[in-house]
């Protein structure tokens, strides 16, 4: 479980979060949900360390990351996997050497055990053979299949999504949303998924955060989002011509 | 105020690279990969420069010399004194800054960008530690090997000049290079391009790694990282000489 406690963060004068407080669940995939600009990534960066808050702690499990210092964080950071936009993959090294790094650096398997590892990573993710390739020989949805694969090789409590969806097509965000929510039920993980895409928010939203100009509006699931009488949320839900129609 | 700011924030990330190594394996394979990447790779284009500004600097030197009065050695005297104590060492090193300097900056730039050094971060690696110290370890072991040769080539491409040219003979060249030897000259040589290795790295990678932006940021910082080490080279290139030579 993670929770957030009333944290706040600026950037110069600009007020992004404004005391903010979410409970995050255990084995439910957990949404931020809101418009472009909104403070969505700013709350996730703040969640994972990247960004300080200016004020409120965020608590993994009772222990209070922002008051950690850098070498305490580590030992919570083991415990996070994370995908991001374009999926960071090391340009460097193959699919599999990116799925094995971080077993590399944190534990001490042997050789036969991180490729065991890694292959049961990729097979979860439905891309067994592509092993030895370098992610600038694979397609945008498969980076963010291999990046998900990097994120669950070290067993993690907490999984972070930023924008897991974006670029792709229907098909295959429909694909990946589908994966983070099974591994999420699967190992029991406390996912948080950043995003702004309703198919994402309808399908797999169990526990859903609405940010609204820094605010969080609305909390609930997908199921009482499409009943609820906030006119920010019904202004983010039905903001195309098409959903006001499916809606009257 | 600026220039000061960056300095902090060069000596604070600095902090953060000299830390022990999260797996010292893995910065193993690291130090060989920068080795290859920084060193070996750079010795072709350093063998190619040192011949040809050795030949050019003892062709310049026996074209100057007119006066009757100054013996045929002076030659390959002052081909061996230029090449071994500023030359070889700095402008080597100069050139090293644009090579090396530029990849630094947009490799590590170019992980910032997209993200690489973030997910580095999340997973509890000391990014600082992991992208750079290897580079400044590399460079700082493999450059004073780099520019040894580059003293030899240039001495030869100076020896091979002459005697091609006419300008002297071979004799009179080495007999010019044996004079007044002194160890401490390629001590001094060797120094400075330690110091230099690690401006070249440290600055190079403080510029790839604290940008921010997108891909045109990436070419502005590479850009940045051969001014900037290029011009730190040549303010301690200047602190160097009085320091070892006075």
């Amino acid at each position: 479980m993670i929770e957030v406690q009333h944290i706040s963060k600026a950037f110069g004068d600009k007020q992004v979060l404004k005391d903010v407080s979410f409970c995050f669940e255990p084995g439910k995939t957990n949404l931020i949900i809101g418009q472009s600009g909104s403070g969505k990534t700013v709350l996730m960066k703040c969640l994972v360390g990247l960004f300080e808050v200016d004020r409120g702690g965020i608590l993994f499990h009772d222990r209070d990351f922002s008051a950690m210092s850098f070498n305490q964080r580590k030992e919570v950071r083991k415990e996070i996997g994370m995908l991001f936009q374009g999926g960071a993959l090391f340009d460097s090294m193959t699919v599999e050497e990116n799925v094995i790094f971080p077993l590399t650096m944190f534990t001490n398997q042997s050789r036969e055990e991180k490729k065991d590892r890694a292959q049961f990573c990729l097979q979860r993710v439905n891309l067994q053979d592509t092993g030895h390739l370098y992610p600038a020989e694979i397609s945008g949805g498969m980076k963010k299949r291999v990046a998900i694969a990097r994120a669950i090789a070290m067993n993690p409590k907490y999984l972070f999504c930023d924008e897991p969806n974006s670029g792709l097509d229907p098909k295959t965000a429909n694909v990946i949303d589908n994966l983070i929510h099974e591994i999420t039920h699967e190992f029991n993980i406390t996912t948080v998924v950043n995003t702004h895409d309703m198919n994402s928010v309808l399908e797999i939203g169990d526990n859903i955060a609405f940010l609204y100009q820094g605010e969080l509006k609305w909390t609930g699931d997908s199921g009482s989002i499409l009943r609820t009488d906030s006119p920010e949320i019904n202004d983010f839900v039905f903001s195309t011509e098409l959903t006001r129609r499916l809606k009257r | 105020m600026g220039l000061l700011r960056d300095i902090g924030a060069y000596l604070i990330l600095m902090r953060r690279v000299f830390t022990r190594p999260e797996k010292s394996s893995v910065f193993r394979h690291q130090f060989f990969i920068e080795g290859q990447n920084l060193g070996i790779d750079s010795l072709g284009i350093v063998a190619i420069i040192s011949v040809f500004m050795g030949a050019v600097v003892a062709i310049q030197t026996a074209f100057n010399i007119d006066s009757p009065l100054i013996p045929d050695w002076t030659v390959g005297f002052t081909t061996r004194q230029s090449v071994i104590l500023e030359f070889s060492p700095t402008i080597i090193s100069l050139f090293l800054a644009g090579k090396v300097g530029s990849r630094v900056a947009s490799e590590i730039g170019t992980m910032r960008v997209t993200e690489q050094i973030d997910a580095l971060e999340i997973m509890g690696v000391n990014s600082a530690a992991y992208l750079i110290f290897p580079k400044i370890v590399a460079a700082v072991l493999l450059n004073p090997i780099l520019v040894i040769i580059s003293m030899f080539l240039s001495i030869f491409g100076g020896w091979a000049a002459t005697v091609m040219t006419g300008l002297g003979s071979s004799v009179h060249f080495i007999e010019g290079l044996q004079l007044e030897f002194s160890l401490y000259d390629v001590f001094y040589a060797l120094t400075k391009t330690i110091v230099f290795a690690f401006l070249i790295t440290s600055v190079s990678g403080f510029h790839g790694y604290t940008m921010k932006g997108g891909a045109l940021e990436v070419g502005r910082a590479s850009t940045r990282a051969v001014v900037f080490s290029s011009i730190a080279i040549i303010v301690f290139n200047l602190i160097l000489t009085q320091i070892l030579l006075s």
